[in-house]
């Protein structure tokens, strides 16, 4: 139509090659389409989550009494080790990741990622990464030291094993160099991409999160990498870095870990907080409110995130108090500004509870309460208490369950019919949803309880006092929901796939641009592209061609010819 | 010539790229860069956290260092970097000739380096300081290390982007591979200056 702007797509789809007569899984272990990658990228963590999901169940198991019934010390070592390994960096990591390689470049109106190849490299290093990780089990016991791997803890053999640290540290070396690379891949896409009158303040705020993250991994990555390789050498070439007996200084590894942990919780949320900000205003029928506070909020918790790592070591002593504490409530106000823009996007609008909508406003509670209980542990008096109990266990899993894992969900429900072109069953995602929503905080919601009464974290058994037996089970009993609450996601999943018919391109009514191409896309992503001259191109699309043809104002979801 | 130029900044489907600006592959090292020096920043940080810890530095019975020797290293990789850019100047003019040339004397320059940091690492360690001998040693030889693996590694670089160049692959348009080389190699150069000088001047 019109308000089209022809673009030649047979050169472009030249350049991505889909050889016709290849087989099919030659074409996705080869591929460069990023497309494809980020789906190996969400099905590879998706995977690694359930494994981790499994961890997670036995440590519940043995939790449920008091007493040692089904895993003794070491192996309840290895269980919380793995079990927060794999969470962090095999699946929420590589999942946001997954989505922003198919998204980004579509958001951007751009026919891929900037560099391809090393985007398909990034992607097939984190399987041999779970592979190296859990092949330490084959070693006669995984690593043991927790996910935090504290010298001199984890310079010492665990269980069976010698080398089920080693074996740690080199699958960590290999997500660090897959999260680098993705880094600079995403940053130049993102500069050096986008299509005619995409401006920077035009970009939809998934790809503006998916940058200021990748800045994040960028600068801050490469720091853990330097941590991991003194702690190699440390352990296998008689290096003295972190041993006090050699003349090491052992809260040195805890500096250099946490200046690139504590930046890696935002690469776990902000692309998180980019997700539901697409979402909450494509169903509640508004632009986002404050658009530009967002931006410069997110940029904010960015910055802010490089100055506040020793936060996690108050317990040490061997920290500035004060500036580090102040400097983490500081990160407050930016988190605040985001909320009052989600809250006051909602705000009058024409609210849809679809499943992708729960999850996005699910995020919006649960954040809350794991921002609000960080705040606690933000005081060091109230943390010298709360360290190393339960309640810091419930703040974790509150932003980064309840945070980054109902956004991945959203954003799983709101582009399942971009992959594929279907919607998941709605049914079945609100069924997911409640049981999820009740399973999470019957799970995490004691354990705030259970930190004030002192019960410490990363302990396979407790004894029976102040009721933390009853509080225990009714965390097991929550964890079980959590694991069936999966169910009707994984079968909504195979179901919606079986399906054969087809929904409209753009189910949402959505006004970013990648619901402009068909759903999902062809290998060069567009045959053409609107004139961009807003954060809504799809918008001012339809409304130009309103205006144009003089045609009644009812919303069409179609947007015109492609 | 100058239209081959052309088709080959634009390839067909790029259509909607930016022209103008920063090229993506020199973007990509920048980035790449970045993320190198955080790595670097990393091991410094190490570096003066145990330096700053320990009673005495260096500890007693430590071999001496021998300024005078790091301070021709020095030399070799300051002017292998100076080689470096007057090959990328020479390609911006499109003397694909001068090019080849001054590469093959960086990568020789880089070399030599590599030779001269392998012999001083061989005296050291007759002396007995090793990377396991103490934390002096775990932070020399894993500062210095890191640094002469990130010089093999843009040695081979060099060594790729030369035998490119020899088959005529760069001109005066197209030649971001060669400025990527260059970026990098500075980079490692500028690193070796922040060895040298915390490393060997500021140890008395």
């Amino acid at each position: 139509m019109a308000i089209t702007e022809a673009r030649p797509s047979a050169a472009a789809s030249g350049s991505h090659q889909l050889r016709p007569g290849r087989h099919p899984i030659m074409e996705w272990l080869t591929t460069t389409d990023h497309k494809k990658i980020g789906i190996m990228y969400l099905v590879n963590s998706y995977f690694w989550f359930l494994v981790a999901g499994l961890l997670a169940m036995f440590m519940r198991t043995e939790l449920a009494e008091p007493g040692v019934q089904y895993f003794a010390d070491e192996r309840f070592n290895e269980l919380f080790t793995m079990h927060g390994t794999t969470m962090i960096f095999l699946f929420i990591i590589p999942m946001l990741a997954g989505f922003g390689n198919y998204i980004v470049p579509l958001q951007i109106g751009a026919l891929d990622m900037a560099f391809p190849r090393v985007n398909a490299l990034s992607f097939w290093m984190l399987p041999l990464a779970g592979i190296v990780l859990f092949s330490g089990y084959l070693t006669g016991g995984a690593a043991c030291a927790g996910w935090t791997e504290y010298p001199t803890v984890s310079l010492q053999a665990c269980g069976g094993s010698t080398i089920a640290t080693d074996l740690w540290i080199a699958a960590l070396l290999l997500v660090g160099t897959s999260s680098i690379l993705g880094g600079v891949n995403f940053i130049t896409t993102i500069f050096n991409m986008r299509a005619p009158g995409m401006s920077m303040f035009r970009m939809p705020l998934f790809t503006w999160t998916m940058l200021v993250t990748s800045l994040l991994v960028l600068l801050a990555t490469p720091v853990f990498t330097s941590a991991l390789v003194l702690l190699l050498i440390d352990r296998n070439l008689g290096g003295s870095f972190f041993d006090p007996a050699e003349g090491g200084i052992t809260v040195m590894w805890q500096n250099i870990f946490w200046f690139y942990s504590h930046p890696a919780v935002y690469v776990m949320v902000l692309p998180a907080m980019g997700i539901i900000s697409d979402v909450l205003p494509v169903f509640s029928r508004k632009p986002l409110f404050g658009y530009k506070a967002f931006v410069f909020a997110t940029a904010g918790i960015g910055a802010l995130g490089f100055s506040v790592w020793a936060h996690h070591m108050f317990a040490t002593g061997a920290v500035l108090l004060p500036f580090f504490s102040a400097m983490t409530f500081l990160i407050a106000v930016p988190t605040g500004v985001k909320f009052f823009n989600w809250i006051a996007t909602m705000w009058r609008g024409k609210v849809q509870f679809t499943a992708a909508m729960l999850f996005a406003v699910g995020f919006l509670t649960m954040f809350l309460v794991g921002g609000i209980d960080g705040m606690f542990l933000a005081s060091p008096v109230v943390d010298f208490g709360l360290t190393d109990t339960y309640w810091v266990v419930s703040h974790i899993h509150y932003v980064l369950f309840g945070g980054s894992v109902f956004g991945v969900y959203a954003g799983m429900y709101y582009w399942f019919p971009k992959f594929t072109g279907k919607r998941l069953n709605e049914g079945l995602g609100k069924v997911h949803f409640w049981l999820q929503m009740i399973g999470f905080n019957l799970t995490f919601f004691p354990m705030h309880v259970l930190g004030l009464l002192g019960m410490p974290r990363r302990i396979a058994d407790y004894i029976p006092y102040d009721n933390w037996t009853g509080l225990n089970q009714v965390e097991t009993i929550g964890s079980l929901l959590i694991a069936v609450s999966t169910a009707p996601f994984l079968a909504n999943v195979w179901l919606t796939l079986r399906r054969k018919d087809r929904d409209p391109e753009n189910p949402w009514d959505a006004n970013s641009l990648e619901w402009y191409t068909t759903s999902p896309p062809p290998a060069h992503n567009f045959d053409s592209l609107p004139e961009i001259r807003s954060e809504r191109p799809l918008f001012d699309a339809k409304h130009a061609n309103d205006l144009a043809v003089h045609a009644d104002a009812t919303t069409t979801t179609e947007t015109g010819a492609r | 010539m100058a239209a081959t130029d052309a088709a080959v900044q634009h390839p067909p489907g790029a259509g909607h790229q930016r022209t103008g600006g920063i090229s993506s592959s020199l973007l990509g090292m920048v980035l790449f860069i970045a993320s190198e020096v955080m790595f670097f920043g990393g091991l410094f940080g190490a570096y003066f956290t145990l330096r700053t810890a320990a009673p005495e530095w260096p500890p007693p019975g430590t071999p001496p260092l021998e300024d005078w020797y790091a301070l021709i290293l020095t030399a070799v990789l300051v002017s292998s970097s100076v080689t470096m850019q007057i090959g990328v100047f020479a390609i911006r003019r499109g003397d694909q000739r001068a090019l080849v040339r001054w590469l093959l004397i960086s990568l020789v320059l880089g070399l030599l380096f590599l030779a001269g940091q392998a012999n001083e690492y061989r005296m050291l360690i007759s002396e007995g300081l090793t990377l396991s001998s103490g934390v002096f040693g775990s932070t020399f030889f894993t500062l210095t290390g890191f640094h002469g693996a990130h010089v093999a590694g843009g040695a081979a670089f060099i060594l790729v982007v030369l035998l490119r160049a020899r088959s005529g692959q760069f001109t005066s348009r197209y030649h971001d591979t060669v400025e990527m080389c260059s970026y990098y190699w500075h980079f490692v150069d500028v690193v070796w200056l922040g060895l040298v000088s915390t490393i060997y001047l500021l140890s008395a």
